[in-house]
């Protein structure tokens, strides 16, 4: 397939008179890796909202695998493949790592609708979520409630939790924000490992993962694009510069 | 045995019967047999421990916060008065299949509507629906008997059971027969799959809705189910004590289940069953004598368990009993 | 029947509305401020009516003065369970909040019966406020109009406080952004205390001044603590002008209901808020 698996066409978004989201046309092709990035404030994490359906656009269409999705709930999109993870950390604070694991591999395989039979019958949940616990070495912490969990390994969690649920489209939403920085290049190596064929779009402001990671770079300001392209492109953009690097530079 | 393996063992046989959950079923029939004369208090006690297992599906496990639960505990109780009063229906346990049947219709259309809302507003429309419910049973009065309540009549269980107003004893066995079917069928709901993501909705409703759960859909479940077990609980209480009034749908009615089910423990299965005996047997000890230091102590516990002790006892039961656990291991 | 009388009836229900305005605003406020859920309300409402019936009663006090005392005894006293029972729920789930509350009510309401007793009190009203009053084309009870016009000055004096002064100008900057308004370096913490105080005082005042429209009795606090959430939840949560606008509307509806319908009671009210609350969970005027 030679189409993009994810396609916004001419999104917008208003809440009241103020515009979060204007026009944003915007394609990730089948196992890209896209950096999304941007001031504080520029719109990012709207844009995933309206990507994966926690909001609806005011205007403009959201396709998925050619299909239209406008008007399809959250849960609907997570079913047809696209899955996103959250900036400030989204857990089941009270129930294990392995129990974490258990509920989103449950709703991924359908287990979870099961009203009588217990849901330790259900081996293959539970190998399946011991794989994914083995994939983010979190093994030893498979029995620790979330909230005992250090920051690091809960956003660990925070990605296992979107790869349990197998997404052919894959939204980052800060994956490595508040990890300490001797601690990140595990979240990093995590993201550098994902299997090749799903389509991820990272949003990110430390600039060296955002440059080693991406093959097209997206430039949001004030909730519009400002510019797309090649690391190489953005890089040597003297608007990109003047508004988004330089801003970085002292910030 | 590695962590996970360990961890993974938990899991898989985390429903699994204990011992010490054969302790409430003993305590009953023993009391059944020790304490004759106390089977009316034991007999509101089983009610009360329906009503608030129900109330523990919808907050204990769904996260659901509700000051209506009665609307489900009148409509099953008045379905079983209006049988009884108008179409000479008395056989009890077809009655009480009316009245979870009813209840449940209530449940699904409601919390249908109700569940796209959350926090303060649900608190509000629980409450709202379920006094619309005690206004629309106050103004039939035709039907319902409005202020002054409706005998309720019944025939003996099966056949076989008779309701003696005298001994109880009859009445007791019945609850505890149904308690315990009740019981059966939401424990087995709290360990399915189902259950567990229910806890998932109570822990991080945004994540449920990420992770691709149908969350309005599973908590309209669990709703349904929950008050058709209410409903059960309500047809029971009508039927046990052969006459209902409004309060059947009133706010304190609610705030009892509420009540009984913090003092005991939510989201624990036994947290039911403790809260409501405790709360029984305190209030018919203390309640006619000393009705205003039962009310304020009653007021001083919540607040108490509000600021220290959210778990309630069987909680702070399972902390005191870990601490012990880690000592003896160290 | 009664014949209808129409102008009686939208008078009753102005008097009853404004009193449910005067009760609830301070609930609204702090509710909306905090996003406390404040059950607890209608009982301090309901203690400000006893402190009332106490001193006229054994004192002899003045009808205005004893509200005076009512609203300033009872402001004090919710400042001490607000630092002392709400602050450490402030960022508690609603459940707790709940509880708390709940177990405030039945405290004070085993408090009042202790020393009060379980039958309803009245009081004896100045002889001016006592009789009928003459209004040309229809004759209507004088304490009506008083309690019509203690509202629309209660609503002139809020609006102008809110809109007029700083500590207004802040306490709307927190209702609509509480992170924002505290970085602009603004107390919350104090402004709630403060508000609470106002607000629960201005309950206490109505809890007096309800008592010859809507009754004293220990269940007060339980009865009508459904009323004052469903005006608080229909008008929005920290608006003034939702709040008065929904006590206005239920109470004329729940007064009109309740002469001309007797039997049906106050379903309309019930139906009536849930239909407005399906329609905007946030209230008439709330946010979000």
């Amino acid at each position: 397939m030679t189409g993009p698996v994810l396609e916004a066409k001419g999104v917008c978004k208003n809440f009241g008179a103020l515009e979060v989201s204007r026009n944003i046309d915007f394609r990730l092709a089948a196992g890209e890796r896209h950096a999304l990035i941007g001031p504080n404030g520029a719109g990012k994490t709207t844009f995933v909202n309206l990507m994966t359906g926690a909001l609806t656009p005011s205007r403009g269409q959201v396709i998925l695998h050619g299909e239209d999705i406008t008007a399809l709930a959250q849960a609907q999109r997570v079913k047809r493949g696209i899955v996103r993870t959250f900036q400030i950390t989204a857990l089941f604070r009270g129930l294990t790592v392995l129990e974490n694991l258990y509920v989103a591999v449950a709703e991924r395989t359908g287990a979870a609708t099961g009203l009588w039979r217990p849901a330790g019958y259900r081996r293959d949940v539970i190998d399946q979520s011991l794989r994914l616990l083995e994939i983010f070495q979190l093994q030893d912490d498979a029995h620790k409630p979330i909230r005992e969990l250090p920051y690091g390994r809960q956003r660990l969690v925070e990605i296992a939790l979107a790869l349990a649920l197998e997404p052919s489209v894959l939204l980052l939403d800060e994956p490595a924000a508040g990890v300490p920085s001797a601690e990140s290049h595990i979240i990093l190596d995590v993201i550098d490992g994902l299997p090749a064929d799903i389509a991820v779009l990272i949003i990110e402001h430390d600039m060296d993962v955002v440059f080693r990671f991406a093959e097209r770079i997206t430039v949001l300001v004030s909730g519009a694009i400002l510019v797309q392209g090649s690391p190489d492109e953005i890089a040597n953009n003297a608007e990109v510069r003047a508004v988004y690097l330089g801003e970085a530079a002292h910030g | 045995m590695t962590v996970a393996e360990a961890a993974a063992t938990a899991l898989a046989t985390r429903h699994r019967v204990r011992p010490l959950e054969a302790l409430p079923w003993v305590l009953a029939v023993a009391a059944f047999f020790a304490l004759p004369e106390y089977l009316a208090v034991g007999t509101q006690i089983l009610i009360l421990v329906l009503f608030a297992l129900s109330l523990d599906l919808v907050l204990g496990y769904a996260g659901i916060v509700t000051l209506g639960h009665a609307a489900f505990f009148g409509t099953g109780a008045y379905a079983v008065g209006l049988l009884s009063a108008h179409l000479d229906w008395h056989e009890p346990i077809t009655g009480l299949i009316v009245a979870a049947a009813a209840a449940a219709l209530v449940g699904l259309v409601s919390g249908w509507v109700l569940l796209r809302t959350h926090g303060l507003t649900l608190l509000m429309l629980t409450m709202a629906t379920m006094t619309l419910l005690h206004e629309l049973a106050n103004e039939q009065e035709n039907l319902t008997g409005g202020f002054d309540g409706l005998p309720v009549e019944i025939d003996p269980v099966l056949g076989l059971l008779r309701f003696s107003p005298l001994t109880y004893s009859g009445q007791y066995l019945y609850a505890l027969g149904l308690l315990f079917l009740m019981f059966l069928v939401v424990r087995r709901v709290v360990y399915s799959p189902f259950g567990h993501s229910l806890t998932g909705i109570r822990e991080n409703i945004l994540r449920m809705h990420a992770v691709g759960a149908p969350v309005r859909q599973r908590l309209v479940t669990v709703y349904t189910i929950s008050a058709a077990i209410a409903g059960v609980a309500g047809g029971l209480f009508a039927q046990v004590n052969a006459y209902i009034t409004l309060d059947v749908l009133s706010l304190e009615r609610a705030a009892t289940a509420l009540i009984v089910l913090i003092l005991g423990g939510h989201g624990r299965l036994y947290g039911a069953f403790v809260g409501a005996a405790l709360y029984m047997i305190l209030e018919d000890e203390l309640a006619k004598e000393f009705p205003e230091f039962w009310q304020f102590g009653l007021g001083l516990v919540l607040v108490l368990i509000a600021l220290f002790a959210r778990e309630g006892l069987t909680g702070l039961f399972a902390q005191a009993a870990e601490r012990f656990r880690k000592r003896a291991r160290s | 029947m009664e014949s209808i009388d129409i102008p009686s009836i939208v008078l009753g229900g102005l008097a009853y509305g404004m009193l449910l305005f005067i009760v609830s605003v301070g609930l609204s406020v702090t509710m909306g401020l905090m996003g406390f859920v404040n059950l607890a309300h209608g009982a301090f409402a309901m203690i400000g009516g006893y402190v009332v019936v106490t001193l006229m009663g054994g004192l002899g006090a003045n009808f205005f003065l004893a509200l005076l005392a009512a609203f300033v005894l009872v402001a004090l006293v919710s400042v001490v369970f607000e630092r002392l029972l709400y602050a450490p729920l402030y960022r508690a789930d609603e459940l707790s909040q709940v509880l708390l509350t709940i177990g405030l009510v039945f405290m004070m309401i085993a408090t009042v019966t202790f020393f009060w007793g379980t039958e309803p009190k009245t009081i004896r009203l100045p002889s001016y406020l006592a009789g009928p009053m003459d209004l040309g084309f229809t004759s209507f009870p004088a304490y009506r109009i008083f309690m019509i016009g203690v509202g629309a000055a209660m609503i002139v004096a809020l609006w102008l406080g809110f809109e007029r002064t700083t500590i207004g100008a802040q306490i709307r900057a927190a209702v609509d952004n509480r992170r924002m308004a505290q970085s602009l370096g603004i107390n919350v913490d104090r402004l709630f205390t403060m508000t609470f105080a106002l607000g629960s005082g201005l309950a206490a005042m109505g809890g007096g001044l309800g008592i010859e429209i809507i009754g004293l009795n220990p269940q007060y606090a339980l009865n009508y603590l459904v009323f004052f959430l469903i005006v608080v939840a229909v008008g929005g949560l920290g608006s003034i002008r939702g709040t008065f606008l929904a006590a206005l509307v239920i109470g004329m509806f729940d007064f009109a209901g309740k002469r001309l319908y007797p039997e049906a009671g106050a379903f309309f009210i019930y139906a009536i808020t849930i239909a407005v609350l399906l329609w905007r969970p946030q209230g008439l005027f709330g946010r979000r």
